[in-house]
């Protein structure tokens, strides 16, 4: 199995903080990959250099072979890359249906005389957009929702909402960036269940920023820990529980010296 | 605050509070002088000026605001009457300085003639003694308006405001109206007669009654006959509004006719203005980048084909080209301007975007006006000599000959806009607008969409100033001040941004209306500028609004995001 | 491991940078075929360069404005020109009525404090106001809603300024001690009126440092500039530090109207626009949000444009380059801003992309 995501050596530096040191991932293609660790320990900042969002500012990252480091982020999303946002991020007073048509883009070939003259691609365009936007709104559960506004919709709609979002470019690898965060057990349960279901029926390769460890243990084939920018331990979910480095990260010192203390069923998250 | 503390307390701190400032306004408005400048103008002839209109005004919304700072409907009305009594009382103050020192080398208005304007010639003191009473009546009016319930309120401040809106625009009413043998029977009898402005007291009581009257029963009406026209099916609807674009076509093709010359003359300035806001409106109101340097390219357009067209001999160039040969290159070369100043400013945000932009704008002024660059565009002598062109047999140099190629200009724009507005280019200039970042991580090619929009909206403003250098065959570089730009932008504000038929509505309000209504002139930038302040505090979605602003904008009054609610 | 950038180069870059170097060029070949030709004595470039001194000091007490408002609210107080003109407009007022009951000519220091303590009472006044009325009911809304609303509220002051005192010009009265000029050697001379300004500016200047750097009052406004929610909960009141951050950059900006009519004399109601715009350009040239920035950005704009036009103008032909003094302004705000955002300085405050 080819990866369709390499990082190899990512460093990404903010002034004179370092915030991902020396990263280097694989990511399996069609896999569903965790990457956990404490608050601040570069996981998003990772997701916004795969994305383009940043640039580090040694090492590299392949997509599908390509270099796409150094990228800006509507490129790498033209290639295949899509993400989610750990504090959502809609276009809050877009209606839910455009919101989703605007995630089409890489889609459309429409230009400026095409929209001025209603030439066939526009029509044709307009149309596809349109009802691959109804598609996904149903797919996430959103169905008869689409003409709300965004703002106004329900915290978990508002996620799945993104998450439609992001499908709407039919991406190869979307990144979803703690979709879970504020979801209570059953609404977590759930959306294993969906992002299982993303893999299985599309083929997307999908990576999770979770803190959420029974989702992560769940569905994570892979799982990598950074802390303070650095990898400290990758593997399967199993590998991950039982690792003392891990644990310290997570707990402290103390109870690493405790011996195996899974992390799934522990009350309160890491902080 | 629970209704039964209310009740028997009188907030007088509050109401002292809003009395004074009231108060301050209106001595604002006396000593700017507009009480001076306005009354020379009759809203009922012989009864109401403009000047005295405006300061009631002022005490009725100082009424009102009293009111509502009050809990109970009897603690309204006295708060309103004792608001508007300071208020009248503040006034007095300053009439009586006035009268007895002499500050007029300071404040210029502070004349003798204030003084008899503000105590309606009757002279200290009963003059000060009608005017406090005057605060009082019309304060308490406020109150009361403000106590009534929400639909008798709203009908009776439309009629007051209709009525108004009437008197102001007698002359152009009187004019359109002449042309109709039958109608001058009733405008006789509902306007000022001769010389006199305004409407006359029985048609301005007459129309107060008739919109008030017919807004509280259509408001009760109006949500059913909405609904009967949406169970129409789809193609009724669409012949009913296929109608409606003929006839407002046949309106626009023979408004000429019916206007006459001034009014044509108001018409197109007008227009020429809703061109340019049709223009911004893409750059701000679409794509959300404030360009305060907007004149530049109407300067483009109208250099452009001044050089390129004029007669004079002065300039290197003298081509002495065809109007419809140099107006394209105007145009484009006002999209070249437009790309070029959309280029520097692709990773400016805001603030830094409009003060940049702002620059651009005045470089190119003072560029225009420079010796440097005089031997070809003129200088601050300008450039003269541009002749009429010909279309047909045509010469087009009257306002009505004029008057069919702006409103051609403005069809085409307003298509152009309307289209793009609702393709791939305006979702993501709505994205744009949104959330830049993320608009990107849509896979939006934010350079192109942004030089789009300036492009775009250059394009326009190009075009506008083509016509604006054939309309006044002489262009001068006074003609392109910030000024213009902030006009551009109040109106579109004012309008609503983002919203087309804003672009109308405000044209129509910071355009036309300045242009019939001289007196306004030199107050002209002093009410956009409160214009612009207040708006932006109680109504900056702008009169007509485009959905997604109006949203945008009441973010505050948006239902919470509740876990598990809907919405 | 250590691999290569793929940074990927634009037309757009590519088209600053070309834009950008031949300005450079232009400056360069310029001021060469200046200096060649000789045109001008020492002496002459002296005076342009002080005159510049003392402009730029001007410049750099308003620029203190724009970016201590900026600092703690992100917003360009675009009135912040006019705060400037109503005290020089207020200050003449008690000038020119000093003069003509001639207090003014028998205590002149007393007569020029009062015109001080007048125009920055007035200044302060209207910037509080400023604040109160227009745009704290704005804190949370949209960026271009206070924006709009400062550019409202600029043109607004300018007109009422017009409509209460009309448009013919004032000027400030001439006030003895500061007439004339003090020599310095052989030729080289320097207006008092300078002296005064430059003087008074840095001393202003100064006071402010201390004022910011030690006081409680001003390590509060650092702390809002930083973090208005932290700030918050460490019990400061951010409402009134707002307050005195508006009435501490207008009592600057009202100083600096007199000393600007000191120099320039003339008062009418549209004298802020330009300044205004300058002074802006100056506290982005040192960094926005940083008042060592905004007084350095300040000194080097006035400078700079005083010694432009001739210096580098001139020398390519350019007939009457003066005019376009305010060009070169302008032209170095958008360089600024697209080549060093963050100013000269840096920017104190970290601009983080969303």
């Amino acid at each position: 199995m080819t990866d369709i995501l390499t990082a190899t050596g990512v460093t990404k530096q903010f002034g004179g903080l370092t915030a991902v040191n020396n990263l280097s991932i694989k990511i399996p293609d069609q896999s569903i990959s965790s990457i956990i660790g404490p608050n601040g320990a570069g996981k998003t900042t990772f997701f916004n250099c795969v994305t383009g969002f940043y640039t580090p500012e040694m090492g590299a990252i392949h997509f599908r072979g390509n270099r796409i480091d150094g990228l800006r982020s509507d490129q790498v999303t033209q290639m295949g890359v899509s993400r989610t946002y750990q504090n959502i991020r809609l276009f809050s007073n877009l209606t839910a249906i455009e919101n989703v048509m605007v995630g089409y883009e890489p889609h459309l070939k429409t230009n400026w005389l095409d929209a001025v003259f209603h030439t066939p691609r526009y029509h044709n365009d307009e149309k596809a957009a349109h009802e691959e936007a109804i598609k996904l709104i149903r797919f996430v559960g959103l169905t008869g929702l689409g003409d709300q506004i965004a703002r106004n919709l329900p915290y978990g709609a508002q996620r799945r909402l993104e998450i439609a979002r992001a499908l709407a470019s039919k991406p190869g690898l979307l990144l979803l960036d703690e979709p879970t965060a504020g979801m209570n057990p059953n609404e977590t349960v759930e959306m294993m269940h969906f992002i299982r279901n993303l893999r299985d029926s599309f083929g997307i390769t999908i990576m999770l920023i979770e803190h959420d460890m029974r989702l992560v243990m769940g569905i994570s084939e892979q799982v990598t820990v950074l802390d303070f920018g650095e990898k400290i331990a990758e593997g399967t979910p199993k590998d991950i529980q039982s690792n003392p480095r891990v644990i310290e990260a997570y707990l402290g010192r103390g109870a690493a010296t405790e011996g195996m203390a899974a992390a799934t069923g522990k009350p309160g998250k890491p902080h | 605050m629970s209704s039964i503390q209310q009740q028997n307390t009188f907030d007088w701190k509050k109401t002292l509070q809003i009395g004074l400032i009231g108060g301050a306004v209106g001595v604002l408005i006396a000593m700017v002088g507009m009480v001076e400048e306005f009354n020379k103008r009759d809203i009922i002839a012989g009864t109401l000026t403009m000047g005295w209109t405006i300061l009631s005004l002022t005490m009725l919304v100082t009424g009102l605001f009293a009111a509502r700072a009050a809990a109970s409907n009897a603690s309204s009305v006295v708060g309103s009457i004792v608001a508007g009594t300071i208020f009248g009382a503040v006034m007095s103050i300053l009439v009586w300085i006035v009268d007895k020192y002499n500050i007029r080398d300071i404040l210029v208005n502070a004349s003798p003639t204030l003084v008899k304007h503000l105590t309606f010639e009757k002279g200290i003191p009963n003059g000060l003694f009608m005017l406090i009473g005057l605060g009082a009546a019309v304060g308490g009016l406020g109150g009361v308006i403000q106590i009534l319930p929400e639909n008798i309120r709203r009908a009776i401040s439309l009629g007051l405001g209709i009525a108004a809106l009437l008197g102001l625009l007698q002359e152009i009413i009187q004019v359109s109206l002449a042309n109709f043998e039958g109608a001058s029977k009733a405008v006789e009898w509902m306007f000022g007669k001769g010389t006199e402005k305004g409407l006359s007291l029985a048609g301005a009581i007459l129309v107060f009654v008739v919109v008030a009257a017919g807004n509280y029963l259509w408001t009760g009406n109006a949500s059913k006959i909405s609904a009967g026209f949406e169970k129409l099916p789809q193609s009724s609807r669409k012949s009913f509004r296929w109608l409606g674009y003929g006839l407002l076509f046949l309106a626009l093709i023979y408004l000429p006719v019916v206007l006459g010359l001034y009014l044509t003359e108001v018409v197109n300035v007008t227009g020429l203005f809703i061109l340019m806001g049709l223009g911004l409106n893409i750059v701000v109101g679409f794509a959300g980048l404030l360009d305060l340097g907007y004149v530049a390219f109407y300067a483009v357009g109208a250099y452009t084909v001044g050089v390129l067209t004029n007669l004079s001999g002065e300039l290197t160039l003298n081509l002495g080209w065809n109007f419809w040969l140099a107006l394209p290159i105007g145009v484009a070369l006002a999209v070249l301007a437009g790309v070029a100043l959309g280029v520097p400013v692709l990773n400016m945000r805001g603030d830094y975007l409009a003060i940049v932009t702002l620059g651009f704008g005045e470089i190119i002024r003072i560029l225009a006006l420079s010796d440097f660059l005089k031997p070809h565009i003129g200088g601050s002598q300008g450039i003269v000599n541009i002749p009429p062109p010909g279309f047909l047999d045509v010469i087009i140099k009257t306002p009505q000959t004029l008057y069919y190629l702006i409103v051609a200009g403005c069809l085409l724009a307003l298509f152009i806009s309307s289209r793009l507005r609702d393709s791939r280019l305006g979702r993501s200039w709505k994205a744009l607008r949104e959330d830049e970042d993320v608009a990107q991580a849509m896979g939006i090619n934010l350079v192109a969409t942004k030089l789009l929009a300036f492009a775009t909206g250059a394009a326009f403003s190009g075009l506008s100033g083509s016509i604006l250098a054939i309309k006044l065959g002489t262009i001068y570089p006074h003609s392109f001040a910030l000024l213009i730009s902030i006009n551009v932008l109040a109106l579109i504000i004012v309008g609503g941004m983002g919203s087309i038929p804003g672009v109308f509505v405000g044209a129509l309000l910071l355009a036309g209306m300045p242009e019939l209504l001289r007196e306004f002139a030199e107050y002209r930038l002093l009410i956009y500028g409160a214009l612009l302040v207040v708006m932006m505090q109680v109504r900056p979605e702008g009169f007509w609004p485009e959905a997604t602003h109006k949203r945008e904008l009441h973010a505050e009054n948006a239902e919470p995001q509740a876990e598990g609610g809907a919405a | 491991m250590q691999s290569y950038r793929i940074k990927k180069i634009n037309f757009t870059d590519v088209f600053m940078w070309v834009v950008g170097a031949a300005l450079l060029l232009l400056i360069v070949v310029g001021s060469f075929l200046t200096l060649q030709e000789e045109k001008y004595t020492a002496v002459q470039w002296f005076d342009l360069a002080v005159f510049g001194l003392a402009q730029g000091s001007v410049y750099a007490l308003i620029a203190l404005g724009y970016t201590l408002v900026y600092g703690i609210l992100r917003m360009i107080n675009f009135a912040h020109s006019e705060i400037f003109m109503s005290g020089a407009f207020i200050g003449y007022f008690a000038a020119s009525s000093m003069q003509k009951s001639g207090f003014m000519q028998e205590n002149p220091l007393l007569g020029i404090l009062i015109t001080f303590f007048v125009a920055m009472t007035t200044s302060t006044v209207l910037a509080v106001l400023l604040e109160r009325i227009a745009y704290r009911p704005l804190r949370g809304a949209p960026r271009l809603v206070p924006l709009i609303t400062a550019i409202g509220a600029s043109f607004f002051l300018q007109y009422v300024f017009r409509g209460l005192f009309g448009t013919h010009n004032r000027a400030y009265p001439e006030i003895e001690i500061i007439k004339g000029t003090v020599p310095i050697s052989g030729d080289f001379q320097i207006q008092k009126i300078q002296i005064v300004v430059i003087l008074a500016a840095a001393l202003m200047m100064a006071l402010l440092v201390l004022f910011v750097q030690y006081t409680k009052t001003g390590k509060a406004m650092r702390a809002v500039s930083e973090d208005k929610a932290v700030a918050a909960l460490m019990g400061i009141d951010v409402d009134k530090i707002i307050v005195n951050t508006f009435a501490l950059g207008a009592a600057l900006a009202g100083a600096a109207g007199v000393l600007y009519c000191f120099m320039f004399r003339i008062v009418t109601f549209y004298m802020g626009f330009i300044p205004g715009i300058k002074a802006f350009t100056a506290a982005v040239l040192g960094g926005i949000g940083n008042p060592a920035g905004a007084m350095l950005g300040g000194l080097f704009l006035g400078i700079f444009e005083s010694l432009g036009p001739t210096l580098f103008l001139d020398g390519l032909g350019i007939p009457a380059p003066y005019q376009l003094k305010d060009v070169i302004a302008f032209t170095m705000l958008v360089m600024v801003l697209i080549f060093r955002p963050t100013g000269i300085l840096g920017e104190r405050l970290s601009k983080t992309k969303a």
